[in-house]
């Protein structure tokens, strides 16, 4: 049986506790002076990154090979797609080397599903068009349940994610996991900004939250929503949406202030965020490595139940 | 477990026999290591955890003169050779919050069986450090050994068949 890791609402919640349990795990391994186990010896990942990233795709690198995991890192620029091979070949021919797991970037929604249907290697979605980013989604849930020291659940923890809901895809699966661990999440937005139809309330003014939040979610503003004429000005995003100081000041001490980066400093975020005290950026960027390599952990090293004659040992 | 009604418990050592059987482990441990400075005392997730407090509230409260006894725990989950064979199920997470380099690890576990285990957690300890040396207690030994791994404190030899369930609590060890 082959499984893989494609959106939040298949994996539920569940799965998201059995991830982020596994998590801690993983970052015990990573706290240690040779953060690195035997487990995935034998096992090959390989990483297809059809849109940039830095921070998502050395993560999952990293996540793999601290966990003896062998990785294989497709660089589409110079690929035989560019010489006209097909996808569904390009695929075909990498899994045909021996590949227990793909990683896909793709800048078109449901691109995992597809790649999905032409191979048995297990599939993780790192992000499909506006529509998923699991792995952000359990590196978030993972910090809050750390940061805020809520193993059991976030029942009463109010969330705001603010900016570009609509085009975001770590929108969409952040609060997907939010809600599923029982966290109330509220949409900060330009109305201009905001999906047709959503479940969580929403309001255009961040200012009416402020005061009543435990974490603030800061989405990054991306620049070519401006000529998309979505939004009037940076200057005006900014004044109305940002993390400005007159905000930061108003946020309670307890309140996390969240990013899923790459941040634009002086947009979204009009603060020096190593100045806030509840500032967990960096700290969304470690766990990743540890949420992903539990990830990885949970669909290479687990198998089925009756597969293992004898029992375990006690 | 899919016979409940085969599920006749037999008790083979009651709370007493347990509590005595700690003891005398505790006795024999500070003996071969003549004191306990120098031993680092390491339950392995999940079942030795217990089993190794017991232990080292033991071994402090006979050499209470001595300093302070290291207590830890290993998780062997990740070390294992049947991942990928059976479901995911890591127990707690490791806690050594000292240094192993240059102690003597007593590796505690409540049942040694194939010797599987026991395998993996000397594997995860070797990736904290380079102890100069490693002995073994276990509560029960029940036999079946699968490599080459051989107890140093026992506190009961246990023969018994490869269908069987041993369960070892504080109060006592049961087969079923």
């Amino acid at each position: 049986m082959t499984r893989s890791l494609l959106s939040i609402s298949e994996l539920g919640e569940a799965g998201i506790r059995r991830i982020l349990d596994l998590a801690d795990h993983m970052a015990e391994v990573n706290r240690r002076p040779n953060p690195k186990v035997p487990a995935l010896r034998g096992k090959t990942v390989c990483n297809l990154f059809f849109e940039d990233s830095t921070r998502t795709r050395l993560s999952f690198e990293t996540a793999a090979k601290r966990l003896s995991a062998d990785t294989m890192t497709f660089a589409v620029s110079q690929s035989s797609l560019n010489k006209g091979e097909s996808l569904r070949d390009t695929i075909e021919t990498i899994a045909a080397m021996g590949v227990d797991a793909f990683v896909i970037r793709h800048g078109s929604s449901g691109a995992p599903w597809q790649l999905g249907q032409w191979t048995d290697a297990s599939v993780v979605n790192a992000g499909d068009g506006w529509h998923a980013h699991p792995t952000q989604a359990l590196l978030d849930m993972y910090t809050v349940r750390t940061a805020l020291h809520r193993r059991e659940g976030f029942d009463g923890v109010r969330v705001a994610i603010v900016g570009d809901i609509k085009h975001s895809r770590v929108a969409r699966s952040t609060s997907a996991a939010f809600r599923l661990l029982g966290a109330d999440v509220t949409f900060v937005s330009p109305r201009t900004l905001l999906p047709p139809v959503h479940d969580e309330p929403s309001t255009a003014r961040l200012d009416d939250v402020l005061g009543d939040i435990d974490v603030l979610y800061l989405l990054r503003m991306q620049r070519e929503r401006m000529n998309e004429a979505l939004v009037p000005s940076l200057r005006e995003y900014t004044m109305r949406f940002g993390l400005t100081p007159a905000r930061a000041a108003r946020l309670g001490e307890h309140v996390l202030v969240m990013h899923p980066g790459p941040m634009n400093r002086g947009v979204e975020m009009a603060v020096d965020p190593a100045e806030l005290r509840g500032n967990v950026i960096t700290k969304q960027v470690a766990n990743g490595i540890s949420v992903r390599m539990a990830v990885l952990f949970d669909l290479l090293g687990s198998g089925s139940e009756s597969s293992l004659a004898g029992g375990i040992d006690a | 477990m899919a016979a409940d009604e085969q599920n006749r418990a037999k008790q083979v050592l009651g709370p007493d026999d347990v509590r005595r059987a700690i003891t005398r482990m505790a006795h024999e441990i500070i003996e071969r290591n003549r004191g306990s400075s120098g031993v680092a005392v390491v339950g392995i997730q999940t079942g030795g955890v217990w089993v190794a407090a017991a232990l080292a509230a033991e071994i402090e409260r006979i050499e209470s003169e001595s300093p302070e006894l290291r207590v830890g725990s290993v998780d062997a989950s990740l070390y294992r050779d049947d991942i990928g064979l059976r479901p995911v199920s890591p127990g707690a997470v490791s806690e050594l919050a000292f240094t192993i380099d240059d102690t003597t690890v007593v590796l505690v576990d409540d049942v040694l069986y194939t010797g599987r285990t026991v395998r993996a957690a000397l594997d995860a300890i070797g990736d904290y450090g380079r102890p100069r040396s490693v002995q073994l207690a276990v509560l029960v030994d029940r036999g079946h050994r699968e490599l080459p791994i051989r107890p140093d404190y026992v506190g009961k030899n246990l023969p018994t068949s490869s269908d069987e369930t041993v369960v070892v609590t504080h109060d006592g060890v049961e087969i079923s």
